[in-house]
């Protein structure tokens, strides 16, 4: 019986949530499979983590620990993982699509020749055939592949954070394999000189969203204000995170986050193909733009023609009464 | 240092239309442009390149129409560009494309392979590592800047709240981030040198060392079995109106019933 592995990806001595969101979905398509469902956890000195993981439902842990995999290396990962790969030969390979995980599982589906099948926004078995499926979405969000892997192959794929729930704790019965790969020095390729991260927001879990566009010119003072006013976090569009205005990590859009808040107020943003897909699952949404025509407004509950520098801080002022 | 820039030519996803019918992408209507983000891995090239020296070569694995687009990239400084050309090579998914840009990589030769972070039109971002896997070379994703110093690069790469240096040692291989720099329009000059007098390398598989066992839709892994419109989103689109303060109040109100 060849199962579902689940690889936990472990960023400052904490578990990424998109991995255990995915855990969740692997141990429920296994159930659905009649297969055994597995965590896959690589690093150095990791036991809390092996503790941590085996509070979720989840059927056994792999724990590869070796010390060169203390820091991260997509080569030395995946050299590592596909060891364990062929001893024990999973069907299945699941990854959350993070900076370092999206990396590893490629590297390891060149060395195994899986299927990979990249940052998927569903999973499902085929009823017929067994065979993992994955929907893609593609050119900017619109359309979504469904795709499969070819037969005999490792099946593989990254999913998406934000799309899955995060399981509760239940479980506790894992069984425990430790491995220990062989890797060497030169294996490991790159060398961490510094890192730099501060704690982020997950902003797709987010229940009231402000969200700058271009059309703040990058000051983004009076929507934070709103921001503020209604408890609500502060996001923005790919130009304004490439400009360095607000992180990454609270972008929307098909190279960003997803939102599902309840409300969503969209100021200052044209409304492009790619920001748009991360808005779909908005409850209700509020625009507001200059422009008559922006393609923003047919993306809208309630819209506003008028400049958002005038009409922000007397929204603002109006919630204050 | 010889640096190889591999390229894409995608449609602009907004002209992309979708026949839910015959369930097929209608792209013959949409505008074709280098991929964003490769002309930011472009640009990074360029750069490298003013400051060690060295040679640029733009490649791209595509149909002959990709071929005003490579001419595009010599414009704008590459001192070479090739095109990986055969029918034999259609219909890959990131597997078989990787292994092909690989086998052309090592036939033209290179310290440094630079991509861009993810196409705009499948958009997996497994090109760039899965290349690094085939080549056996470390890479570095998501990067913004690139410094080279004695013999290895150093490499600010963006993650998850906030961003990591990372050396590496050459040859590698990375791919670059999307807005990470403003690329060069092409000079006048080059661009009509470009256009009329430079010849473009097109190679098909018969010109790289291959097992077409990992080529095209054959080498592929994974299949699309099918295409599927998201509908929109059912939106109100209701206009507020009047005069700012009203539209305010109004937008309070909607505000506080959520
Ligand atoms: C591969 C790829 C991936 C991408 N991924 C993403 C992504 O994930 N997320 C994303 O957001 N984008 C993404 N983009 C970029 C996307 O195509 C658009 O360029 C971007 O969304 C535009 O951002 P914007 O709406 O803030 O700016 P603009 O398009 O410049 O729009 C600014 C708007 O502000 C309005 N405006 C100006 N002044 C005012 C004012 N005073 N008050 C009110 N309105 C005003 C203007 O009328 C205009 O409509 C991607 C692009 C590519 C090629
Ligand atoms: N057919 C291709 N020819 C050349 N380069 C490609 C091709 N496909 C992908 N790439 C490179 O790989 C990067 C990531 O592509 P993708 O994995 O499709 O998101 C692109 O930005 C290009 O640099």
């Amino acid at each position: 019986m060849r199962g579902i592995w689940t690889f936990v990806e472990v960023q400052d001595g904490a578990i990424e949530d998109v991995s255990l969101e995915v855990l969740g979905k692997a141990s429920e398509l296994a159930r659905e499979k009649g297969v055994e469902s597995s965590a896959v956890i690589a690093g150095w000195q990791l036991s809390n983590i092996v503790e941590e993981t085996a509070k979720y439902p989840v059927d056994k842990i792999y724990y590869v620990e070796h010390e060169l995999l203390r820091q991260y290396s997509p080569s030395a990962y995946a050299k590592a993982l596909h060891q364990l790969v062929e001893r024990h030969k999973p069907e299945i390979m699941l990854f959350g699509a993070t900076y370092n995980g999206a990396d590893i599982a490629a590297r390891l589906a060149v060395k195994t020749g899986a299927g990979l099948i990249a940052h998927v926004v569903g999973l499902e078995i085929e009823r017929e055939t067994g065979m993992l499926i994955g929907h893609v979405p593609g050119f900017g969000g619109s359309i979504v592949a469904v795709c499969r892997c070819r037969p005999n192959v490792l099946q593989m794929a990254t999913v998406r954070p934000g799309v899955l729930e995060k399981p509760q704790p239940a479980g506790g019965n894992a069984e425990i394999i430790k491995f220990s790969p062989e890797l060497n020095e030169q294996d490991v390729g790159l060398r961490l000189v510094e890192r730099s991260v501060s704690p982020t927001i997950d902003i797709t879990r987010a229940e009231r969203v402000v969200v700058a566009g271009m059309g703040t010119g990058g000051d983004l003072t009076p929507l934070k204000q709103l921001a503020e006013k209604i408890g609500a976090e502060l996001a923005v569009t790919r130009p304004l995170a490439d400009m360095g205005a607000a992180p990454r990590d609270v972008q929307i859009g098909s190279t960003g986050y997803s939102l599902r808040s309840k409300l969503a107020i969209i100021a200052g943003a044209s409304g492009a193909a790619h920001f748009v897909s991360g808005i779909r699952d908005v409850k209700t949404v509020i625009a507001i733009n200059t422009d008559p025509n922006a393609p923003i407004f047919e993306f809208a509950d309630y819209y506003v023609v008028g400049d958002l520098f005038k009409i922000i801080p007397r929204l603002t002022q109006a919630l204050a009464r | 240092m010889k640096i190889i820039v591999c390229v894409k030519v995608v449609p602009k996803v907004e002209e992309v239309s979708f026949d839910p019918e015959t369930k097929t992408l209608d792209r013959s209507k949409a505008t074709n442009e280098l991929n964003e983000a490769d002309k930011n891995a472009l640009e990074a090239a360029l750069r490298l390149k003013e400051k060690v020296g060295g040679t640029v070569v733009a490649v791209s694995m595509g149909p002959p129409f990709f071929e005003p687009f490579l001419k595009l990239c010599v414009a704008m400084g590459a001192d070479d560009a090739v095109l990986l050309s055969d029918k034999a090579f259609a219909a890959a998914d990131t597997y078989s494309t990787s292994y092909v840009l690989a086998q052309a990589a090592k036939k033209i030769g290179y310290d440094l392979i630079l991509c861009g972070e993810s196409t705009a039109d499948s958009g997996t971002a497994q090109v760039p590592p899965q290349m690094a896997e085939w080549l056996g070379i470390p890479h570095v994703s998501y990067a913004s800047t690139i410094e080279a110093t004695d013999g290895k690069l150093l490499v600010r790469r963006t993650v998850k709240g906030g961003y990591e240096l990372v050396e590496t040692p050459l040859p590698a291989l990375i791919s670059v981030e999307l807005g990470s720099n403003t690329p060069r329009f092409p000079d006048f000059k080059r661009k009509r040198w470009a256009d009329r007098e430079f010849k473009l390398t097109i190679w098909g598989s018969k010109d790289l060392t291959l097992d077409m066992q990992n080529v095209g839709r054959q080498g592929s892994k994974t299949d699309v079995i099918d295409l599927r419109m998201l509908a929109p989103t059912e939106r109100k689109r209701i206009k507020i109106e009047g005069t700012e303060e009203e539209i305010a109040e109004k937008l309070a109100s909607i505000i506080k019933e959520t």
